[in-house]
């Protein structure tokens, strides 16, 4: 029964991090339109930043500052939104399928550099060595797990909570209108520069701020961590749950993770052993198949974007009944 | 009548030095209504987008009420007192009807009062205001569009062919609704194809053609002059049944 529960900590844990990274992808692309193909560069931007700063000491590496968690995650986060800040300034300009290829370009380089400048990354056999916050004075493993889940669980009800506020305020509304139309957004005095930007960066740093939890959790980080493969797992359940909305995106975080985690399991418990070593292939045309059935079949997601009926207490002093007129 | 609005030897284009628009000249009387016609390609959406800094202009100049605000950013617009209403794409679809006049009062400090006498000046938005504006009929969205417009009380509203795509029963009724700013003291400058309906209610009319100035004078008797008809106007009488 521990080893069920510890298990569905586990699982709960690692959904409720990708959750954490779907939201930050769903303020870009499902309130404002930026196609970030590169969604891992800023995830493990949050990863590497917090390890550095709040890892263990190694002789000849860079970082082991030890910093407290807290202070660590913040440094990894503001290096993830250091990045997309100037990525954002770079790329910006593009549109859709441009910015989706430059932005991959972005991960793939960030993939490589963690790969090879090992001084700074450990290379190829990544950075271990953290540690976990109060895991000494909780002790037990299992309670630790339980632990560590309800922070996880904090962390993204205060994500949920603060975007749900933010696309809720005129801001969201602003970013909205320059995902459907950026020529009529900026006519009506809005500058849609300066929204995509900071839109990219909050988003970017949602994303660190994942990252960091994900290092915290493991102890652990490498390149192995930042496949593109992570891009397309946080696209397809921002897809499946619904874009621009936000509990679509958790929703979304919490279904893919786990039709993930059951197709591993019942592929290497009943694929014929030949077919073991594909196992990882299989489940990339699962999440490609999901991509592409979900587009054709139901684009709006499980759970579609919903109009926006509450509003700021002095809007909504203004009702349609009064009779005066100009 | 006093200019509100002067365009000066106007060059403007969507590519440097290769303008659209040849000292292109327009001036707009206060809470009139001006129209711009001419054939396809003459330049008319192109003359409403550089007054309003959609388009780089290349020479010329823009006044407005005496102050030069040529080349302006499109999101100084309203400060100055300017509103445009572009031909399409001019109401955010996915938003709700409360939440486009929102985004443009957001500046507006009386923005709750200003909500309800929107409201009140539009009755069909107000018995949909919770519903996403793209539910809204063709005439109801450009009412929309209208109303973004109005929200910040503009001196001058810029109209790209409002008329557009509608039937010609809900045409007459936007141009109407266009004409009917004028007597709020609002001066409206629109583009129009609706050549007919257009001249019926505006005040003065300037006719372009390849970028440039071809003849303008009162909506009446351009409306009336059959040689203009058979000129620039599809070769038959404007004012003809």
């Amino acid at each position: 029964m521990i080893g069920m529960i510890s298990y569905l900590a586990f699982f709960a844990t690692m959904a409720g991090i990708l959750a954490i990274v779907v939201l930050g992808l769903n303020l870009q692309w499902g309130y404002t339109g930026l196609f970030n193909g590169g969604v891992v560069a800023f995830f493990g931007a949050g990863a590497y930043g917090t390890m550095l700063l709040g890892g263990r000491p190694e002789l000849g590496q860079f970082g082991g500052y030890e910093w407290p968690f807290v202070f660590a995650l913040a440094g990894g986060v503001v290096l993830a939104a250091l990045i997309a800040w100037i990525v954002g300034m770079l790329t910006l300009r593009l549109r859709h399928d441009y910015l989706a290829i430059a932005t991959f370009g972005v991960a793939v380089a960030f993939e490589s550099v963690t790969r090879n400048a090992e001084w700074l990354t450990g290379g190829a056999k990544g950075l271990r060595g953290f540690p976990r916050p109060l895991e000494a004075a909780i002790g037990n493993n299992f309670a630790y797990g339980l632990f560590f889940l309800g922070m996880v669980l904090v962390v993204l009800g205060a994500v949920y909570w603060g975007l749900q506020r933010l696309v809720h305020s005129p801001y969201g509304r602003a970013l909205r209108a320059i995902r459907e139309d950026e020529t009529a957004a900026r006519s009506l005095g809005k500058n849609p520069a300066r929204l995509r930007l900071q839109s990219f960066v909050i988003g970017s740093a949602i994303m660190g701020v994942a990252g960091g939890l994900y290092v915290a959790f493991y102890a652990f980080v490498s390149p192995q961590d930042l496949a593109p493969i992570l891009t397309f797992q946080v696209w397809a359940m921002l897809i499946v749950g619904g874009a621009g909305n936000n509990r679509g995106a958790v929703l979304g975080a919490f279904l893919i993770w786990g039709a993930w985690t059951a197709s591993g399991f019942a592929l290497s418990k009943f694929a014929p052993q030949a077919m073991q070593l594909y196992t990882g292939s299989i489940q990339y045309i699962l999440i490609g198949t999901v991509i592409v059935g979900m587009l054709l079949w139901r684009p709006q997601g499980l759970l579609p974007e919903r109009i926006v009926t509450r509003f700021t207490k002095t809007a909504a002093k203004a009702g349609p009944t009064s009779k005066g007129a100009i | 009548m006093s200019a509100v609005l002067t365009v000066s030897a106007l060059e403007a284009g969507y590519v440097r030095d290769l303008p659209i628009l040849r000292q292109v000249n327009v001036s707009v009387e206060h809470a009139s209504l001006t129209v711009i016609i001419g054939p396809n390609g003459a330049g008319k959406s192109t003359l409403i987008k550089a007054i309003a800094g959609l388009v780089p202009v290349s020479a010329g100049r823009v006044v407005l009420d005496g102050a030069d605000i040529t080349g302006i950013r499109p999101d100084q617009m309203g400060a100055l007192g300017l509103a445009y209403v572009p031909q399409t794409d001019n109401i955010f679809r996915h938003l709700s009807i409360r939440e486009n006049l929102a985004l443009v009062l957001r500046r507006v400090e009386d923005r709750a009062a200003r909500l309800d006498e929107l409201y009140a000046l539009f009755p069909p938005l107000a018995g949909k205001h919770k519903d996403r504006a793209g539910s809204l009929s063709g005439g109801q969205r450009q009412m929309l569009a209208v109303a973004m417009a109005l929200a910040t009380r503009p001196r001058v509203v810029l109209m790209d062919e409002p008329s557009a795509g509608l039937s010609p029963k809900i045409a007459a009724e936007v141009l109407d609704l266009a004409r009917s700013l004028t007597g709020q003291g609002v001066t409206v400058l629109l583009v129009e194809q609706n050549v007919k309906q257009a001249l019926r209610v505006a005040d003065h009319c300037y006719i372009l053609a390849e970028g440039r100035n071809q003849l303008d004078g009162p909506a009446a008797a351009i409306l009336s002059d059959p040689l203009v008809g058979e000129i620039y106007l599809g070769g038959k009488r404007v004012g003809a049944a």
